[in-house]
């Protein structure tokens, strides 16, 4: 089933896992030596919690938070990073033939049934774990996963083998039911 | 041009944009922007992210070191070693992690391949970073100083130089990579 031609066009629908990684690894150099500024992803998320919190607060309540006064919301080098990252992502679904309107994925389906608002309820409730362990951590899997991994910091890889072991726990405990297809 | 360009330039927020397209077309080719491929992960039933992950660390490492070492490069970026505040995170992170099954990154990039519960999800993310924010006071005088080491690095807390670290982790990547490969072939053809 895996017979065909490995391709690196942007029409083929994926490419080798190795191809990728090498590719993100030539990216960080980019970066690094371009712009000086490691990949990242979860501090301007974070900004744009603050931009919804000033919504409500107003802009000077916002930032008299002591976690947004020093990570000030700002549009920026990272806020055209994170929406770009859409963008290519997008653009290689579409032209890869493999963008596709998606609810419940499958592994999902197959242990928690097809219903759409518990799979929505999960993913929200798990966005929102997910975002704050990021900001306690000081960062997620681009910022400490593969940015510090890469230059040796004890903080990406603590994080790695930390967050490691604790989705293998999780997953135990979510997709246990036996016998289910996928 | 001189380098680094700042990123609050023009040109740094044309190449904020040129890197972002990159980033998102690779995630999108080793199929990390979806749910399956990352859950599956953590169950070892597809091995993709790990795969990913480990080259991609290893070639943009021997890199940047490569090019510390030429003095190409300003400093390191290291992020302090808070250490509990990164096991605490990190554990949480492992939980939202297989919740929503995916990271803050391939979540941006998945919805951009019509994956609405990572829209979803993106919500969830705003979310979570209001409450760490009003957290915060409490998190940073009881929680973030417990352990912390600093920006430190590898080398400096096992005295084992970066070179070795390299051969270290890119030999066994091979090894692993070949193993990973072989037990791949051998369940094709089962």
């Amino acid at each position: 089933m895996n017979d065909a031609k490995p391709s690196l066009s942007l029409r083929a629908p994926s490419w080798s896992p190795y191809a990728v990684g090498a590719g993100i690894g030539i990216l960080s150099w980019l970066v690094f030596l371009v712009v000086n500024k490691p990949l990242g992803m979860s501090t301007e998320i974070s900004k744009f919690s603050g931009c919804a919190t000033s919504l409500v607060t107003g802009w000077e309540a916002m930032i008299g938070n002591a976690y947004w006064a020093g990570t000030t919301p700002k549009f920026g080098y990272s806020t055209v990073f994170l929406l770009f990252t859409a963008v290519g992502a997008g653009l290689s679904a579409i032209l890869g033939r493999t963008f596709r309107w998606e609810k419940v994925p499958s592994v999902w389906a197959a242990h928690h049934g097809p219903g759409t608002a518990k799979r929505m309820l999960a993913a929200f409730f798990g966005g929102m774990i997910l975002l704050f362990g990021a900001r306690l951590a000081g960062g997620c899997t681009s910022g400490h996963g593969i940015s510090g991994t890469l230059q040796l910091a004890v903080s990406g890889w603590l994080f790695f083998a930390v967050l490691f072991a604790s989705g293998i726990v999780t997953s135990r405990l979510l997709f246990r039911k036996p016998g289910a297809t996928e | 041009m001189n380098l680094p360009v700042s990123t609050s330039s023009t040109a740094g927020l044309i190449l904020a944009a040129v890197f972002g397209t990159l980033f998102g077309i690779l995630l999108n080719k080793g199929r990390v922007t979806q749910y399956n491929v990352i859950v599956n992960l953590f169950r070892f039933r597809d091995l993709t992210v790990l795969k990913v992950m480990l080259t991609a660390i290893v070639v943009g490492g021997i890199g940047v070191f490569a090019m510390m070492n030429f003095g190409w490069l300003e400093g390191w970026h290291i992020k302090d070693a808070n250490v509990l505040a990164l096991i605490l995170g990190g554990a949480l992170f492992g939980v939202g992690m297989v919740l929503y099954g995916y990271c803050p990154g391939t979540g941006v990039a998945a919805i951009a391949t019509g994956s609405l519960h990572a829209l979803v999800g993106f919500f969830g993310m705003i979310v979570g970073g209001i409450v760490y924010a009003f957290s915060y006071p409490w998190l940073s005088e009881h929680v973030i100083g417990v352990g912390a080491l600093g920006k430190v690095r590898l080398a400096d807390v096992t005295h084992v130089p970066d070179i070795v670290w390299w051969i270290v982790l890119a030999v066994g990547a091979a090894f692993l990579f070949r193993w990973l490969e072989k037990i791949g072939r051998r369940a094709a053809h089962a």
